[in-house]
């Protein structure tokens, strides 16, 4: 049954339309300049971009104010993440709060890296609520107009609140009796973490069959051999092809840095658009998220290359 | 039990100061039972202190080791203590943060140095020698439907309705791996009991009022 559509993302996704979203890093800075430009790369090609909530613990600019102002300046419109890590219960309500009188339209709720991955090590973690109370307090908000306490919301928030869901998990049941209770309490869209492999990501995909939750499958391209070779030897479950690999590291090896880096784009945009394809054709994703952080070039000819769109 | 660390010593040197005499108080409870607290070890302390002091000061100490039953019991540190204390200058705790707050709340004019770090409530693996936290004392026991295994304690995150995305082949993302992720652990144990459905369950958010204030309970015989 398809929901009530508050943004742009809920609305293709409702019509049923392949969706891409992309993903934007705020960093330590109070110039909003990047996150302007990293939008427009996405405009015309990503329904909506993500905005981080201080990813790996480490304090940057807030993640609202950027979602507003992407949404401002440039009309994209931000799947604005919120990390129970960092609020207590009272702060997240006035976030959901503040977030919808400024025109936010979807959040994604996540408990976030823990504070001890942080550049301030030795914060306080606050996890008063996780991510799937998270998620029930702002589906109250939004359905009831009520908050935890069932204290009444004068004019209550329109937004969509989305969930994680990895598929890279090992155990697998586990997640997927955690991601059932946030199916339950009413999660309307899920991003997943990062996956390369296509068996994996049909098998987790085949587990979501049963739940009338759109999945948006996550991706990330990788700018440099150094990335992908990263990725695969400090994120654990999570395997790079070694094809994929080869070809990134034969890339490396180009003296010339404009003729890498074009070739670099070249293996992405080959690999992703085939990965994407393949996931259109025979699986029922709704998207994918495109996690090209710092290498938002991307986006534009991997999004025609999947679309059949002329460069 | 109670799990303590001592501090270095050169730090329960400095926090004892220019004292020249110490009453070491052991503690016969969680403290004592191998680890850091009972008599052997304050008897060890005495040296280490004589010790330490000759060579910072090159002076004399004037120390004498006790221990009593339980440092938490006011009245056993009320009697215990009051026929010695008043010959030393500083008492230097070997219990844990209640045992040096017992002593300084009976004895009034003394200065109380503690000299451990009071870690968490643990459980002790004998075999291995290690001690691990199982309990924060959160004044609200799930433990019957979580198979045994507190969240709150032994779940980085301390959260209610887990594993969280940090969580690789049942280890946890914080301390890189090494530690189990206490929400595959529930499962687990949920699984092999028999009782998923309780794992599958949505846990509403805690309500930490309980905890607002320090903890309380007062006896129900009127004094």
């Amino acid at each position: 049954m398809a929901r009530e559509a508050y943004s742009e993302l809920m609305k293709m996704l409702n019509a049923k339309k392949f969706v891409f979203t992309g993903e934007i890093e705020p960093l330590k800075t109070t110039d909003p300049h990047e996150i302007i430009e990293v939008a427009k790369a996405h405009l015309g090609y990503a329904v909506a971009c993500n905005v981080t909530d201080n990813p790996k613990s480490c304090a940057y600019m807030s993640s609202l104010v950027a979602s507003y102002i992407i949404q401002k300046e440039t009309g994209m419109e931000a799947v604005y993440q919120l990390c129970v890590r960092d609020r207590n219960r009272l702060a997240l309500v006035s976030d959901v709060l503040g977030a919808a009188t400024l025109g936010i339209k979807n959040i994604l709720a996540l408990s976030g890296d823990h504070t001890t991955f942080s550049d301030n090590p030795g914060a306080k973690p606050v996890y008063d609520l996780d991510s799937a109370q998270l998620v029930y307090m702002v589906k109250r908000m939004v359905n009831e107009g009520k908050d935890l306490m069932g204290l009444p919301i004068e004019k209550p928030p329109k937004l969509h609140i989305g969930m994680a869901g990895n598929p890279n998990a090992d155990p697998l049941e586990p997640e997927l009796m955690k991601i059932d209770r946030k199916v339950k309490l009413g999660a309307d869209f899920m991003q997943t973490q990062v996956v390369f492999e296509m068996d994996r990501t049909k098998n987790f995909l085949n587990e979501m069959r049963r739940y009338d939750i759109p999945v948006i499958v996550g991706t990330f391209p990788c700018k440099s051999y150094g990335v992908a070779d990263f990725f695969n030897k400090n994120i654990p479950g999570v395997s790079v092809p070694p094809d994929f690999m080869d070809k990134l590291k034969k890339a490396s090896e180009i003296k010339d840095k404009v003729a890498r880096a074009n070739k670099y784009d070249e293996i992405n945009v080959e690999f992703f658009a085939n990965f994407i394809k393949e996931l259109k054709k025979t699986t029922h994703a709704s998207g994918c998220h495109i996690m090209a952080v710092g290498y938002e070039r991307l986006v534009k000819p991997l999004v025609e290359a999947v679309e059949g769109r002329s460069a | 039990m109670i799990v303590l660390e001592q501090k270095p010593l050169e730090e329960i040197l400095n926090l004892l100061g220019d004292a020249e005499s110490v009453l070491i108080v052991g503690c016969d409870g969680c403290a004592g039972i191998y680890q850091v607290g009972g008599q052997k070890q304050a008897e060890t302390m005495k040296t280490l202190l004589e010790m330490g002091k000759k060579l910072r000061d090159n002076k004399a100490l004037k120390v004498k080791p006790v221990t009593i039953l339980r440092q938490c019991d006011l009245r056993v540190v009320s009697t215990s203590l009051r026929p010695l204390i008043g010959d030393y200058q500083k008492v230097l705790s070997l219990a844990c943060g209640v045992g040096v707050q017992t002593i300084a709340q009976a004895f009034a004019d003394k200065i109380v140095v503690p000299a451990n770090d009071t870690k968490f409530i643990g459980m002790q693996d004998r075999e291995l020698g290690n001690l691990y936290e199982y309990c924060r004392a959160c004044g609200n026991c799930v433990l019957y439907e979580t198979g045994g295994i507190c969240p709150v304690a032994r779940c980085a995150k301390s959260i209610k309705n887990g594993p969280c995305g940090g969580q690789t082949k049942g280890k946890c993302e914080v301390g890189n791996y090494t530690r189990d992720c206490a929400w595959v652990l529930i499962w687990k144990s949920l699984k092999e009991r028999g009782m998923l459905d309780s794992y599958a369950k949505f846990r509403a958010p805690e309500d930490y009022s309980i905890k607002a204030q320090p903890g309380e309970i007062k006896s129900e015989v009127e004094g």
